[in-house]
């Protein structure tokens, strides 16, 4: 079997990766992906932890995690598509009219 | 099987909440009176309200210790549910100047203020993340409501980015003090070993996404944005629920996790410090009212933070535990009270597009429209913490848990910090009073409703301003927090 530890460290690479494209990435689309990444990777950190525990509370989570994101989802593709009617660019920096 | 029947009166405040939410989406269609949604809502608000007072009266566990409705929690389902009436009431005329779509308003408006009451009596954290995201997703959609405003669809775009960022943040955190404590109960927690690397982790991690939903520096850079491009009444909302409910579950959190005590002290120190001067130094520069109001909002979530400071650091000393937390919850009614109030004046004096929002607009103000700007003076001078107002004794409360925690140095920032704010606040002040009107700005009347909320919301405002005793009471008696 393979040991927990090993899940923990994907679950954290891909938690880091998705930071680094939130951070690093224009477009909006890849932005709300790199967010999709790193909800899955707490999913992985669950059902991990879940399995190591011999629990199941810890996939009952991830469940409403995934149902949660549908929802998030559907709300952030209508205000991404607004966005594009309104601009006709899906680039963050263009959508720039509120300033410090 | 069917749950208890207690059981269900525990939630029925949510369950109101988001019945009427339904209900006036499927009469959308039916009922094309704008008043008569209106109506719906607020009984809706008021109803869901009222019945958060069963858990004030029968505090206990519900639906195996996913919920816990006691005293605390009922406090922030008045709170809410009070803060919900008040918005709707300021919005009806709002949405009808800007020619906006009632029905969904209204039911995205109740949507998330269950969310709050659910995150406000979590026991147990997946409870916890579904009371946020209740809130925070029917907040993005509340933020980009003016659909054709560019600004709007740019502060909806921001607001979801950073929000959902923020969640992911949360659950990484959930999922590490999972994998610490081996439960998301909160009540479970206590055994854990406060030394382990992951729990501390996993605790800095919640703490990081919640401290965006409060606006705490250096989490707070979505704020003035969205406070800007949002409608002027869902700004209203957010700065007094939202914030509220997330408050609440990081002291739930706190009283019942005691690795978090200690771990979060320093955070905790470092935050407040951080909060209140990128907050006051930030609204100086401010010519834009509405982005002057969401900075003086980070600089009070900065001031709440003080008081958590103090109740972090009485590491089991009950009284002083229960003296931070009131001033905490005295603090976060106060200032409810006094932003509502204040975004309410200034969506209305805004006029059709929210064009006048510069600090010059409000240029004669005192001459032009004495109640208006008589309601915003009060406002302003109890965000200033001016004596006989609420905002006073909020500060004066959250100073006496810091200085009997010997937090000395905080107490001290915080005092430098209310100077600096003084400056803003009377600057507006000074505007409205001492200058002429600009030409061209023409008098525009309170409705009915607005008058209405402005009334009752400087009524609170003096109110608790003179008479704190009861809620001081009510908030600090023991075992108010329960769970420990």
């Amino acid at each position: 079997m393979v040991p927990t530890h090993y899940y923990l460290i994907l679950s954290a690479i891909l938690f880091g990766l998705g930071v680094v494209a939130f951070v690093f990435k224009r477009n909006v689309i890849t932005i709300f992906m790199s967010i999709e990444l790193m909800l899955n990777a707490v999913n992985l950190a669950f059902v991990a932890f879940s399995q190591a525990f011999g629990k199941l509370d810890g996939q009952v989570f991830v469940l409403f995690v995934i149902v949660v994101a549908a929802a998030e989802a559907a709300v952030g593709l209508g205000i991404i598509i607004l966005i594009a009617r309104n601009r006709q660019s899906l680039n963050v920096e263009r959508v720039n009219l509120l300033k410090l | 099987m069917s749950p208890p029947v207690e059981d269900i009166l525990r939630v029925m405040p949510e369950l109101i909440f988001c019945g009427f939410g339904v209900l006036l989406m499927l009469l959308q269609p039916f009922l094309r009176e704008r008043n008569g949604m209106a109506f719906l809502a607020l009984c809706g608000a008021g109803l869901g309200t009222l019945a958060s007072i069963f858990p004030l009266v029968n505090a206990g566990s519900a639906f195996g210790e996913l919920i816990r409705a006691d005293g605390f929690s009922g406090f922030f389902h008045l709170l809410v549910g009070l803060v919900a009436f008040l918005v709707i009431l300021a919005s009806a005329p709002y949405l009808e100047r800007e020619r906006l779509a009632p029905a969904e308003f209204y039911a995205l408006v109740l949507f998330a203020t269950a969310g709050m009451g659910v995150l406000a009596s979590a026991q147990e954290l997946l409870t916890a993340f579904i009371g946020l995201e209740m809130s925070s997703i029917s907040s993005y959609v509340l933020a980009g409501y003016r659909r054709e405003s560019l600004k709007a669809g740019e502060s909806a775009m921001k607001y979801f980015l950073l929000g959902s960022f923020a969640t992911a943040f949360f659950l990484y955190g959930i999922a590490l003090v999972y994998g610490a404590t081996g439960t998301t109960r909160l009540s479970q927690m206590s055994a854990a070993d406060p030394g382990g690397i992951l729990l501390r982790l996993g605790l800095a991690l919640i703490l990081i996404g919640l401290g965006f939903k409060v606006a705490a520096a250096p989490f707070q850079v979505w704020t003035p944005d969205v406070y800007e491009g949002a409608p002027t009444p869902v700004t209203a909302l957010f700065s007094a629920g939202p914030k509220a409910a997330a408050f609440a579950l990081l002291l739930r959190i706190f009283s019942t996790v005691p690795a978090a005590n200690e771990f979060w002290f320093w955070a905790f120190w470092i935050l407040a410090a951080l909060t209140m001067f990128v907050g006051n130094l930030g609204a100086l520069v401010q010519t834009n009212v509405k982005r002057m109001l969401a900075y003086s909002s980070i600089a009070h979530a900065g001031y709440i933070l003080v008081a958590f400071c103090a109740v972090a650091f009485t590491r089991g000393d009950d009284e002083r535990l229960t003296a931070g937390v009131a001033a905490v919850l005295y603090y976060l009614l106060a200032y409810a009270l006094v932003k509502l109030g204040a975004f309410t004046v200034v969506s209305h004096l805004g006029g059709a597009g929210e064009k006048r929002l510069d600090l010059n607009d409000y240029a004669g103000l005192g001459q032009r429209q004495p109640v208006a700007a008589a309601a915003l003076s009060l406002y302003l001078l109890s965000l200033l913490g001016l004596p006989v107002t609420a905002g006073f004794l909020g500060k004066f409360y959250i100073f006496k848990a810091a200085i009997h925690s010997n937090l000395i140095w905080l107490a001290v920032l915080m005092a430098i910090n209310s100077v600096i704010g003084a400056y803003y606040y009377l600057r507006l002040i000074v505007i409205m009073y001492m200058r002429d009107s600009q030409p061209g700005v023409d008098r525009i009347p309170f409705p009915a409703s607005v008058n209405l909320v402005l009334m009752i919301t400087a009524f609170g405002t003096i109110y608790f301003g003179l008479f704190p005793n009861f809620l001081i009471g009510f908030t600090s008696h023991p075992g108010f927090i329960l769970g420990r």
